[in-house]
């Protein structure tokens, strides 16, 4: 289950997370966002737990936009033990999505 | 072998825009029941991306392109079209059978082919344009002007397109420059008029970008006069692209034939290619109109064309005359 993470909860959720965290950057109104988020979710069931899947609503956490510098949606991060192993910009095919999640984290 | 790999179908649809989903419900009403490679992401096509579409026949009080999408694809499905949510991703089309291979690793056999891969938005061709991809340059303002609050920004092109991204920036930028490669829009009157009146927006005529500059992030552009060739850096936040599309037709590169620009030839009126038993429509094919009415079009020609190829192949006899528009009598 692809869960929110927030301003506030992103460091225990994401950095502390013992697996890897692919984070996708998104918001209610963006088209190519609600492409991908099914793609995700898919992927998600696929790795079974090997990485955790979060989303965050980029109109309501301005702190993580600026943090991060995001400036294009969807944005994906890929995180291993705290630190930033791939980011991938846009609404891209999941066998390319597949590719980069396993190639970065696992 | 898995059971796909073992079983020849009569029609793969590649695509599923206006065009796919089209042909979809012609093909599938025909009973050919086709397969359509609708796309792990881009399923939908390019009215994914699009809010109102207002010129929908149909449709007086405009419709969501999203909508507009799922309404076709429930359509086709009603009538026995199978939607695989998968990327194809190797054609093999010469020949009496052809092969569709998936991004998933599925084969799909098929005795005809319709191609119906749209088109993707163009890009500038700079070194550092994607470098900086998601990192200031954009080819979507709707989704990403959200993020250039009170700065200034550039959109390069001069059509409808790029006059209508330019307004929506307005929304959010502090300045908006339009960098045409001319020195007038190619965008309608309206539109035109529209932008020259915005105190927003301003004009860099006769201007290209020869280069986008930033490290984290874009910070500024170098544009060429094209009269004079004189060059010039601008501070810009963000570039937002808009100079047209390019055909989706790599994966058909070097079996049928594409013309100058990768669009995939037709022959006469009619959607086949020069290859037997494929046919394309929609934007892959038409560099002119490119609407979904256009697209919904053509698509319903490649199913009839296909339907026709197929009856051919069966040594059955072909009526050409179109089917008729209602079956199904209105209770």
């Amino acid at each position: 289950m692809i869960v929110e993470v927030t301003d506030s909860s992103f460091d225990e959720v994401v950095l502390a997370s013992s697996r890897p965290v692919v984070v996708d950057y998104r918001a209610q109104w963006c088209l190519p966002c609600r492409l991908v988020e099914p793609v995700l979710a898919e992927l998600d069931e696929e790795l079974a737990g090997r990485a955790r899947f979060v989303q965050v609503d980029c109109d309501l956490n301005p702190g993580l936009v600026a943090r991060f510098g995001i400036l294009t949606m969807p944005t994906i991060q890929l995180w291993r033990d705290g630190e930033l192993a791939g980011v991938v910009f846009g609404a891209r095919p999941k066998g390319a999505l597949r590719e980069e999640i396993l190639t970065a984290l696992l | 072998m898995s059971e796909q790999s073992s079983t020849i179908r009569d029609l793969v649809i590649v695509g599923s825009g206006p065009a796919g989903y089209t042909a979809a419900v012609y093909a599938a009403r025909a009973g050919l029941a086709p397969v359509v490679v609708a796309g792990s992401v881009t399923a939908g096509g390019a009215l994914m991306n699009t809010t109102e579409v207002e010129n929908f026949p149909g449709f007086p009080a405009g419709i969501q392109g999203p909508d507009l999408m799922e309404a076709m694809r429930e359509q086709a499905e009603k009538f026995g079209a199978e939607v695989v949510w998968d990327d194809a991703t190797q054609l093999q089309l010469d020949g009496p059978v052809k092969t569709v291979v998936t991004g998933g690793g599925e084969t799909y056999l098929a005795r005809a082919v319709i191609l119906a891969t749209g088109s993707a938005y163009r890009e500038l061709g700079l070194p550092d344009e994607k470098r900086l991809s998601g990192r200031g340059v954009s080819w979507c303002a709707t989704c990403d002007g959200f993020f250039f609050r009170d700065q200034e920004l550039l959109v390069v092109g001069g059509g409808d397109s790029a006059v209508e991204e330019a307004t929506f920036l307005t929304r959010f930028a502090s300045k908006v420059t339009l960098v045409h490669r001319r020195g007038e829009l190619r965008a309608s009157k309206i539109m035109a008029e529209r932008a020259a009146s915005d105190p927003k927006i301003a004009f860099a005529w006769n201007s290209e970008v020869v280069a986008i500059h930033g490290t984290e992030k874009v910070t500024s552009v170098t544009l060429r006069d094209t009269v004079t060739g004189a060059e010039r850096d601008v501070a810009a936040g963000g570039i937002f692209v808009a100079i047209g599309h390019v055909p989706r037709t790599e994966l058909v590169r070097g079996q049928v034939d594409l013309d100058a620009n990768g669009y995939i030839e037709v022959i006469g009126r009619s959607t086949a290619t020069t290859l037997a038993g494929v046919f394309a429509c929609g934007d892959a094919v038409d560099h002119t109109y490119r609407q979904a009415i256009t697209a919904a079009g053509s698509g319903c020609s490649a199913a009839l064309d296909a339907q026709h190829y197929l009856a051919g192949l069966l040594d059955e006899v072909v009526d050409p005359e179109p089917p008729t528009e209602t079956l199904v009598p209105a209770s």
